[in-house]
């Protein structure tokens, strides 16, 4: 178990990478770098993704007939003319679904089909079943659809205009923060409006729906087996028990398939109920982009007291998040905004207001960091503002406001941070990146008046880990070993490519003292672990690898009793490691022992169960302990500006990020970096354009630009920080899925300084995001007194 | 009309009858030959998860229409490997993370392959991110991408060093 605390670095200049390295194959179990569990069958091709599975005999194709308008009432509904096209089999609407016509994941109401009146431009009104996938697409397109318009609210203004909310406005305080304002020796105020984000998984929505003689069997891409279970029960009138839904993987998730699936699968499982045949629906990548719900965009208001020496004093923060149309997960995705708006900063008095909007666009979802992003890059365009106004380093504006010291470790909603090792982070990074001679090189260059400005900056991320819907934080496990000594793993987490399978199937090898490739993973079954959350809140590896760790002890210590009874020697004295059973002086093969142990009548199937201790939460109060612990990190971003057209690329990054003891630093690395990609990439590139019908003009990536391998930056490196999580996770290991996103805020926060470069220091760039180059281009003229 | 047309695919001649000419090679290799490891990604020729080799150059299956393939050689990522012997691109693939969810995978692996052969990078790692720039990773996996393509190109050249000479009088002449 050594290994999970070295210096791991990726892409250090001049390093050269050996085909293999890294890779020790018979290496222990837990803390080495095991490549992926799929790897050979992904460079062969031989993965098997949701659509690749073959068609079964008299596989029917879905589609949907989608809205042409944002907000309207439906008036008639001509669908003869879409069952007159070729190969259509049956058209339904909302009136023919037999019970449920729902696929709300939050108890919400939310249609799968239309009922009268359209909420959205793209949202499904019916559905056609056809032989195959194109005839069902161009048979949608052949409906004559009337509508009479109504007034759509597109936008946050919009929203706010008329009143149009989720729920009430949540108010999270501390303090008397008006007093604290007002105690600063200066007062700043701005605005930041981050953009939306489109999850653009590889692989879009997916599912496939197999009637079987007492109920469903379904096959879909998503985060949440235990949910489409549920919701396709419901649609068609069976108790749970009688669907099972299984994933054996998904190409992406990223959070866009926590929920999105469930009109999928609802609606083959209805039409596998109808025809009495197989069915399966893929969208179409457009279809995807018009349907499916994205990133939320947020607007950030701010107003913030503080001292000479850049200390806050008191700040207030009015978050406005668009959720779309519909509830889905939305009002816990604004609840992490909120709980993010401090990130690493102790705000000694503050409010967070947080209002979450309907509009009448696709209805907005998880999308890793599910809502923490938002709220945290509010406070980090605080602190450069802060930076800006006093002409001072940014850096120095963010060390004098990191929680620590005496009194300054309590988090707006008042759970204290006792893991906080934030200054000693961002301290190491500072040092390791040399930023601060790079810095004053940049700001030295800048000042020569080149067209190619360059610019720098680093920030910190602090993430709390743990649903906020405490509830969810559970998960389970079921292990059988075989008389071969085989064993056979499944759990209720999902595999996106994040490299969980790999990461539990170390966990239970480590137990059993087994190499890794004795242990079989197999497809997420809601037939094997029943009632388990979305693989979200980057719990995957928490919560599914306690519970294997406890179904595995379960039949180790069932071992190891028989054992000791039939060698007579104590249980303490049989130890599992390194392939072997060692009891007392002599050894035993694992597989020898299990096959003994079953003439012996033992049991060798066990489930586990894991509960996260220790929370407790009241989001309407915004008060308690709803994190387990926090996951740290700090990246440094170097970029260079074109000031004549607002072309940019980064040119160096750094990152040291805490994944507390690694289980496994080669996925680890992984997350960290494509975090870092996909955070950069919302922020810089990636720029959802609607029009004013409601439509969405950027459904495709041919006009939605996400990080190419051209645009990584040229410079990378990345380093584990060293150290254990506190707490008592698995091996001590902590989450990295979503913590590393945020990572990115440094690339937007550097183009700001170039930008800044270009005037005289009295204007602050107030850039928001995407940083495109029209935006960079105007900021630019801004600075020089041309604004347009 | 039912049109037919002959493919070599993964060294197999197939007869093929098509009856609607708006048939991509990505809808014929999926569905028609079961040929799953080609993804579809966006279907419009951005992504690059559908590349294949068509005459020995990298090509977007989703943008080719099968009926104008008559007589092409068409290799996908099934049949790069030599048996159980995987391909030098596939090997660094694995060496170097150069994935997570797999998905895009096959289309790196096979414009990889294109790019290598088209012989244009030399040690470059610009020109090589540069030259995968076609094939997006949503993942974000570029790192490992890059760094795999790079180690594969070294593996090839070593490979093929008892041929140099014969290579550079082919250039002379």
């Amino acid at each position: 178990m050594s290994g999970g605390d070295d210096l791991i670095t990726r892409g250090m200049p001049g390093a050269t990478a050996q085909p293999g390295a890294g890779h020790p194959r018979a290496a222990p179990a837990v803390g080495h770098p095991h490549p992926h569990d799929s790897a050979p069958a992904h460079v062969s091709g031989r993965a098997l993704y949701t659509d690749d599975i073959p068609a079964p005999r008299n596989c029917l194709h879905l589609a949907f007939g989608l809205s042409e308008r944002a907000r309207a009432e439906v008036i008639s509904m001509n669908l003869a003319p879409v069952r007159a096209m070729p190969g259509v089999v049956d058209v339904l609407t909302a009136a023919d679904l037999p019970f449920a016509n729902d696929v709300s994941p939050s108890g919400d109401h939310e249609p799968l089909l239309c009922t009268g009146e359209v909420y959205f431009h793209g949202q499904p009104l019916f559905i056609v079943v056809a032989t195959s996938h194109h005839l069902a697409r161009r048979a949608a397109r052949a409906a004559v659809v009337e509508y009479r318009d109504r007034p759509a609210a597109l936008t946050i203004d919009d929203a706010l205009a008329i009143g149009s909310r989720l729920e009430e406005p949540i108010v999270v305080s501390r303090g008397d923060w008006q007093a604290g304002i007002a105690a600063g020796t200066h007062v700043i105020e701005g605005r930041l409006e981050l953009g939306g984000q489109e999850h653009f998984y590889l692989e879009g929505q997916a599912a496939l729906a197999l009637p079987a003689e007492d109920g469903m069997h379904v096959h879909s891409s998503t985060q949440h087996p235990s949910e489409i279970q549920h919701k396709v029960a419901e649609a068609l009138g069976l108790p749970f028990a009688a669907v099972t839904v299984e994933t054996r993987r998904m190409g992406g998730g990223f959070g866009g398939k926590e929920s999105q699936g469930n009109a999928l699968a609802c609606a083959c499982a209805i039409a596998a109920g109808r025809t009495g045949r197989p069915c399966r629906m893929r969208y179409d990548r457009d279809d995807d982009m018009r349907i499916t719900g994205k990133r939320h965009e947020a607007r950030i208001d701010y107003r913030c007291g503080f001292d000479g020496e850049g200390r806050i004093t008191g700040i207030r923060f009015d978050q406005y998040i668009r959720c779309g149309w519909s509830q889905d997960l939305s009002l816990a995705v604004a609840d992490r905004s909120v709980l993010h708006a401090d990130n690493a900063y102790y705000l000694p008095a503050v409010q967070i207001t947080s209002e979450r909007l309907v509009t009448n666009t696709a209805s907005n979802t998880a999308f890793r960091g599910f809502g923490g992003p938002q709220g945290l890059v509010g406070i980090e365009r605080v602190m450069d503002h802060i930076a800006a106004t006093l002409g001072a380093d940014p850096l120095a504006i963010r060390q004098a406001n990191l929680y620590g010291g005496p009194g300054r470790l309590t988090t707006p909603y008042l759970m204290e941070v006792t893991d906080n090792i934030a200054p000693e982070l961002v301290a190491a990074l500072a040092e390791r990146s040399d930023y601060h001679a790079r810095r004053a090189a940049i700001e030295a260059e800048n000042a020569a008046g080149p067209i190619i400005r360059r610019g720098i900056a680093l920030t910190p991320v602090k993430f709390g880990i743990s649903f906020t819907l405490t509830h969810l934080n559970q998960a389970g496990a079921l292990v059988h070993v075989y008389t071969d000594g085989s064993i056979h793993l499944n759990h209720g987490g999902t595999e996106m490519g994040q490299g969980l399978n790999m990461k539990v199937a170390q966990v239970a090898a480590e137990v059993f003292g087994q190499p890794v490739s004795a242990v079989r993973i197999t497809p997420t079954h809601t037939g094997k672990v029943p009632n388990t959350s979305a693989t979200a809140a980057s719990s995957g590896s928490d919560l599914n690898g306690m519970a294997t760790r406890a179904a595995c002890e379960t039949i180790r210590e069932r071992l190891a009793a028989f054992a000791a009874e039939r060698w007579q020697v104590s249980a303490s004295e049989v130890r599992f490691e390194e392939g072997t059973v060692r009891v007392g002086a002599g050894t035993v093969g694992f597989a020898e022992l299990a096959r003994a142990a079953y003439q012996a009548r033992v049991q060798l199937s066990a489930t586990g169960f894991y509960a996260t201790p220790r929370l407790q939460w009241d989001r309407r109060a915004g008060r308690g302990r709803p994190f387990f612990y926090f996951a740290y990190g700090a990246a440094v971003t170097e970029v260079a500006l074109d000031t004549l057209t607002g072309e940019n690329r980064i040119l160096r990054t750094d990152i040291l990020h805490d994944v507390g003891r690694s289980l496994n630093p080669a996925l680890d690395l992984g997350q960290i970096e494509g975090g870092y990609v996909q955070g950069a990439g919302w922020l810089m590139t990636e720029e959802l354009v609607w029009d004013k019908a409601g439509r969405l003009t950027t459904h495709a990536p041919s006009t939605y630009k996400i990080p190419a391998c051209s645009d990584r930056p040229r410079a990378l490196t990345i380093e584990l920080w060293k150290g254990d999580n506190p707490e008592d996770t698995i091996y001590r290991s902590k989450a990295v899925g979503e913590p590393p996103f945020m990572l990115g805020t440094s690339a937007f926060l550097a183009l700001s300084h170039a930008v800044a470069s270009c005037g005289d220091g009295s204007l602050y760039p107030a850039l928001d995001a995407p940083a495109t180059p029209e935006r960079l281009l105007r900021a630019i003229d801004a600075q020089r007194g041309e604004p347009w | 009309m039912t049109l037919s047309i002959s493919l070599t695919v993964n060294g197999v001649r197939q007869d093929l009858a098509i009856d609607d000419p708006r048939v991509t090679l990505l809808d014929l290799l999926r569905d028609r030959l079961t040929l799953t490891g080609t993804k579809k990604g966006c279907d419009r020729g951005q992504c690059g998860a559908c590349t294949v080799l068509v005459d020995g150059r990298r090509v977007n299956s989703c943008l080719s229409l099968a009926l104008s393939l008559d007589g092409a050689e068409v290799l996908t990522i099934e049949g790069l490997a030599k048996g159980d012997a995987l391909d030098p691109v596939q090997q660094a693939f694995i060496a170097h993370d150069g994935f997570q969810c797999g998905f895009c995978t096959p289309g790196q692996i096979m414009s990889a392959v294109g790019l290598l052969n088209e012989g244009e990078t030399g040690d470059d790692p610009e020109r090589i991110r540069e030259g995968m720039s076609g094939n997006l990773c949503r993942c974000g996996a570029y790192a490992g991408i890059a760094e795999a393509v790079s180690t594969a190109r070294r593996l090839r050249d070593e490979t093929a060093r008892p041929l140099r000479d014969e290579d550079e009088t082919r250039r002379i002449a």
